[in-house]
């Protein structure tokens, strides 16, 4: 047996389902795992350390229950979701003490499914960057080399199932958030088709953009955490009632690539792309061929515009969702004000971060009067177009195929100073978000230069994370293991 | 598109936002070359193309109106700044 914080979710579920292990030692050695990596990686805001061996004492009292698939299963979940009675900070000092009254509904899912909540993940303030340096309280550290980035904004989602710290966390991904810090740290990241999981209790940064999703060591355990997650809650408006098929058994249906369509969009080929990234990618494409797979060239034709168009509309969105935050219900609120108005623009100011403001700023420009037209009017109709460019993309092939990024993870402090140029790490991932399709980040290897991994990214038709998962799962298993970070 | 520091002054008002002199000269400068790198939409022919807000057609979802307790008033207060233990308490208005 390889040691217990090395095993993948779905290995450990089956141990503790056969009690190989018991739920309380499968939680000691995450929790020790935390205590040995978490000075150097710093993936996790709050841990619930006494919670979770209390309930993992209590799961084990009654023995393993089959019908709830994660039983006994340690995961971590992103502090941008609601968590009953334990602090929920989105990495901003606004929240700082803010402790809901009830979970998010996937949160709540996970608990039902016999989960045990470990710990809340380091992000970017309230969601908005692509390397966690942005979190109010500190900067994650990649589990594969500390001097550099694990990706944004589920960065603390990404580096704590890098570190083995726990089976698998929940992030949440509104222009690549999960997609980019799986590639970053080595792992799988789903964003799933918007409204295929509910966003109740997610704090809300883009809303027509935002889904959660499984962040975890192989493509298996990430079917296993979707399946938990996904459907319909009449608690999310925009969550979508159609049927959760059975993603786990749809893994099994599939040995090779066969019968399989997979589109190569120029436009994510073409330019720009690091070699060892380049590389990596082609070499997970090649053997997708010699699965089965064939392979047709495809145009995504907008693709220029898609930074352009999400800016606008994701900070629009923003600039909406945080007008909540005025020092009156809960949050921050500043010392001695003036009056009404000074107590909100003084608790405001001194909550929010540098980048929060001016994305509150842009937002509330490309919305203000004179300039609606022009720029939040506009993108929503070349959003229209870019979804319009992915269905008849997708109509020609099943999924579509691309690096997740140019690089692999850059250096701590290269993306501070700019915040033009970070924005532009977004470019291959946004677009999904745009069009609400699926997503999702595959580890194919480490890259030549840097030794760091590399992700492939696969997008499907919406609703159809059946077909991208059987993929990515037949990939993974003939692809030479992309290992684990070495900490 | 160039956007001035009055400009960027105007929108943090409108916002509830304080920036101090020297971020609002900052920011012009930051935003303007965002905004100038949005303007490349203005290229595209986007004439009756119907605005797309959400990927999800379902517009309004209706339930029935009715009243439920899911939370207690104490544990919603918990959260807030200043209370009277009834209500949440601002500065005074009038």
């Amino acid at each position: 047996m390889p040691e217990l914080t090395q095993m993948t979710l779905s290995e450990v579920r089956k141990a503790l389902a056969d009690k190989t292990v018991s739920a309380a030692q499968v939680t000691q050695a995450a929790l020790l795992r935390i205590d040995a990596t978490e000075p150097k990686v710093k993936a996790l805001l709050s841990v619930q350390a006494e919670e979770a061996r209390a309930l993992a004492e209590s799961l084990d009292a009654t023995g393993p229950d089959p019908a709830k698939p994660l039983w006994g299963v340690p995961l971590v979940v992103k502090d941008v979701l609601a968590t009953k009675g334990v602090p929920t900070t989105c990495g901003s000092k606004i929240l700082e003490n803010f402790r809901p009254v009830y979970d998010a509904t996937a949160v709540a899912r996970l608990k039902d499914a016999g989960a045990i909540l470990l710990g809340k993940a380091n992000m970017d303030e309230f969601a908005m960057g692509s390397t966690t340096e942005n979190s109010a309280y500190f900067a994650t550290k990649n589990p594969w080399d500390l001097d550099r980035v694990p990706g944004g904004s589920s960065g603390g989602s990404g580096a704590t199932v890098a570190a083995g710290q726990c089976y698998g966390a929940l992030g949440t991904d509104t222009g690549g958030s999960i997609r980019l810090p799986a590639s970053f740290c080595g792992i799988v990241g789903i964003k799933p088709t918007y409204g295929r999981v509910s966003r109740f209790g997610m704090v809300a940064y883009g809303s027509s953009l935002d889904q959660i999703g499984p962040m975890t060591r192989s493509v298996e355990d990430a079917a296993r955490m979707l399946a938990v997650i996904a459907g319909h809650d009449e608690r999310d408006s925009t969550s979508v009632n159609v049927p959760v098929p059975d993603y786990v058994a749809a893994l099994s249906e599939r040995a090779d690539l066969k019968g399989l369509t997979i589109g190569l969009p120029a436009e994510y080929w073409d330019k720009g792309l690091s070699p060892e990234v380049a590389e990596a990618c082609a070499a997970a494409v090649k053997k997708a061929e010699e699965l089965g797979a064939k392979t047709v060239p495809v145009k995504l034709n907008l693709s220029q515009y898609a930074i352009a168009t999400y800016y606008i509309i994701a900070v629009a969105e923003a600039s909406s969702n945080l007008a909540r935050f005025d020092g009156v219900r809960y949050g921050h609120r500043t010392s001695a004000p003036e009056n009404l108005l000074d107590m909100y623009v003084k608790s405001r100011t001194e909550g929010f971060g540098d980048e929060v403001q001016r994305r509150i700023i842009l937002g509330t420009y490309v919305l203000s009067s004179g300039y609606y037209d022009a720029y939040y009017r506009k993108a929503a109709q070349v959003r229209r177009l870019i979804r319009q460019d992915f269905e008849s993309a997708l109509k020609e092939c099943d999924v579509l195929a691309g690096p997740v990024c140019p690089t692999t993870a850059f250096k701590v402090g290269q993306m501070t100073s700019d915040p033009l140029q970070m924005y532009l790490m977004d470019i291959f991932t946004i677009s999904t978000n745009l069009a609400g399709l699926p997503g999702m980040s595959l580890p194919v290897g480490l890259g030549r230069e840097t030794g760091m991994p590399v992700g492939l990214q696969l997008t499907g038709r919406a609703f159809d994370e059946a077909r991208m998962l059987q993929m990515a799962h037949v990939l993974e298993k003939n692809l030479p293991p992309t290992g684990l970070a070495k900490l | 598109m160039k956007i001035s520091p009055e400009q960027v002054a105007k929108v943090a008002k409108l916002s509830r936002l304080e920036l101090s002199q020297e971020k609002i000269g900052q920011y012009a400068e930051q935003l303007g070359g965002i905004l100038g790198y949005m303007d490349k939409l203005a290229e595209l022919d986007t004439q009756n193309v119907e605005p797309m807000y959400t990927p999800v057609d379902q517009v309004s979802v209706m339930r029935d109106d009715v009243v439920r307790k899911d939370y207690a008033r104490e544990d919603i207060l918990k959260n807030a700044p200043e209370t009277d233990g009834a209500f949440f308490i601002v500065p005074r208005i009038v």
